[in-house]
């Protein structure tokens, strides 16, 4: 009988080893996460002067929107703090829907192999960015329910595993965008 | 408030959607009046065009950004995929112990009946060790080059490739091998041991009908398997089940062929133990396979509506992985190199179509319409509308 406390000793040390490398997992998974996003974000910015380039030829009188696209990729690139990046991430998403949308009215545009290559790719892109932000608040969730939960979140705050944020897009472009197709 | 609504309505009406409600209208088919999402461009049940819809082409494969533009769909907690992928180690293992006996069983028996229980028990162990190892190492690759599939390398592929790649990222596995096979039917796979090897197949008419928002369903359904290790049991038990059911064949196809040309001298009078070994070897040669296929069948069924469920929360987007079922479904899912060991592996069952009340006890795939139902109801599209 005397190795009764003993066993009970173990097991609780068991579980609070296997709760903490849980919680440090979710959080490894979390910051991997965030990077993901931003190699998407650096692929894009690779991307969008190669589109300019092929499109530019085509579309002598849409120069005003190639023009938006690439200040708003030079807006994106640098701007500072996160909240300020959201907003021109936001607005560089919205640029190229309507880029997209002028390609569909030049017919030999749309048949050029390199700009729908380039388009599948820009496209698999913006997918890729809104994939891995959604599988950021995923991991985010997963975290913040455990650090909150009994019991884990004693292990939480005996070692201070702070919440995270959320990554939340800019209240206006949560509307669905419009596209303007005459 | 009431008062413009007839009495006799007022029951079945306050039924139907409420105007101002959140949810938007559907768009109806012209051909099957089936309700779809507004902005698409092919009806989800019968392929039918639905007209210049609204912004239908405005985006390059009528994608539009995942995250923002869909209603909140719950997300698959990733504490349920680690039970999952334990509970298919653990079910892997059950599988190997279960076949083992039954293996060893049948071994002895059939060597019992033809003179020596010990050389079957020898040689049959052999066999299992040399088709366990098989399984466990090159399982996925056995599979591949059944079906003849060939690396999607080339840029006729890259919108394939693309969207694994999305997938991926969505459901936070390594991007996957891609592979596509050679065939006109419409199907696709997924195999690997672990997520970290695991590769994708499709098929080159599936390329062809889906459109992007489709792809995506089937590709995330796929990625589900990879990540809760489905695919480890999945690959395991195609090559076990198939090795039990080889030696029975063998031992009933030697019995048949083998046993007309030899004297009552030489065999069957030969001792007692052997016509007991003769007839145990018999049954369990009839049974064995049955047993396996049973096993192997029962886990399947449930692990699809996870799989389902779980593109569902990849992709935020039930309706595009039901309307891919639908084409699948109508588009005929057949694969070339299709055999019974692999067909618990696909998105839809290659060897039959089923109908709405054809599930049977061996079927390794719900009802595909029950399936198109449940992704229905959780685009917030009515059963029936």
């Amino acid at each position: 009988m005397a190795y009764i406390p003993l066993v009970l000793l173990v097991v609780i040390i068991a579980w609070f080893v296997a709760a903490y490398n849980k919680l440090v997992r979710f959080r490894n998974q979390i910051k991997n996460a965030w990077h993901q996003i931003d190699v998407q974000l650096k692929r894009r910015y690779d991307l969008i002067p190669n589109l300019v380039e092929v499109v530019k030829d085509y579309m002598a009188y849409e120069q005003e929107t190639l023009t938006k696209v690439i200040e708003a990729r030079g807006a994106a690139l640098s701007a500072k703090g996160p909240a300020a990046q959201a907003k021109a991430e936001g607005l560089l998403t919205e640029t190229l829907k309507s880029l997209f949308a002028v390609v569909e009215k030049y017919p030999e545009l749309k048949a050029n192999q390199n700009v729908a290559s380039l388009q599948e790719e820009l496209t698999g892109t913006e997918n890729k960015i809104s994939f891995a932000r959604q599988f950021y608040n995923d991991s985010v969730m997963t975290y913040n329910n455990a650090i909150q939960s009994i019991p884990t979140n004693l292990i939480a705050s005996f070692f201070s595993f702070a919440q995270e944020a959320y990554f939340e897009t800019e209240p206006e472009s949560r509307a669905v965008p419009k596209a303007n197709l005459r | 408030m009431t008062s413009g609504i007839p009495p006799a309505c007022h029951s079945s009406c306050s039924l139907r959607g409420t105007p101002g409600n959140a949810s938007p209208p559907g768009v109806g088919c012209p051909k099957c009046g089936g309700v779809n999402r507004p902005g698409a461009d092919l009806c989800y049940l019968c392929g039918e065009a639905l007209g210049a819809g609204p912004g239908a082409s405005a985006l390059v494969g009528g994608s539009p950004s995942p995250a923002e533009t869909r209603p909140p769909l719950r997300p698959i907690p990733m504490l349920l995929f680690t039970e999952a992928a334990r509970h298919n180690v653990r079910m892997s293992v059950l599988l190997f112990v279960l076949l083992f006996v039954v293996f060893f069983l049948l071994g002895t028996a059939i060597g019992g009946a033809y003179g020596d229980p010990g050389i079957g028990l020898g040689l049959s162990f052999v066999l299992y060790a040399i088709l366990g190892t098989t399984a466990y190492f090159s399982g996925s690759s056995i599979v591949l080059s059944i079906h003849g599939a060939q690396e999607a390398g080339g840029e006729e592929h890259r919108q394939l490739r693309n969207v694994v790649e999305e997938m991926a990222i969505a459901a936070g596995v390594p991007p996957p091998k891609v592979y596509v096979m050679p065939s006109a039917g419409m199907n696709a796979f997924a195999a690997g041991r672990r997520p970290e090897e695991a590769c994708v197949a499709v098929t080159a008419g599936l390329l062809d009908r889906l459109n992007r928002e489709e792809l995506q369903g089937v590709i995330a359904h796929e990625l589900a398997h990879v990540k809760s290790r489905d695919t480890l049991y999945n690959v395991c038990a195609a090559v076990l089940v198939g090795a039990v059911a080889l030696l029975s064949d063998m031992f009933l196809r030697g019995t048949l062929w083998g046993r007309r040309g030899r004297t009552d001298g030489e065999r069957g009078g030969g001792g007692r133990g052997n016509a007991a070994f003769f007839v145990l070897a018999l049954l369990l040669a009839v049974l064995a396979p049955l047993a396996a296929k049973i096993l192997q069948m029962s886990i399947s069924r449930q692990r699809e509506y996870h799989a389902d469920a779980a593109a569902a929360g990849f992709t935020r987007n039930p309706l595009g992985l039901a309307s891919a079922l639908a084409k699948i479904t109508a588009g005929g899912p057949e694969v070339p190199g299709e055999n019974r060991g692999t067909q618990h592996l696909f998105i839809v069952n290659p060897l039959r179509v089923f109908g709405p009340d054809a599930s049977a006890l061996m079927s390794t795939h719900p009802p595909t319409e029950e399936r198109i139902q449940r992704l229905r109801a959780m685009g917030g599209v009515s059963a029936g509308g």
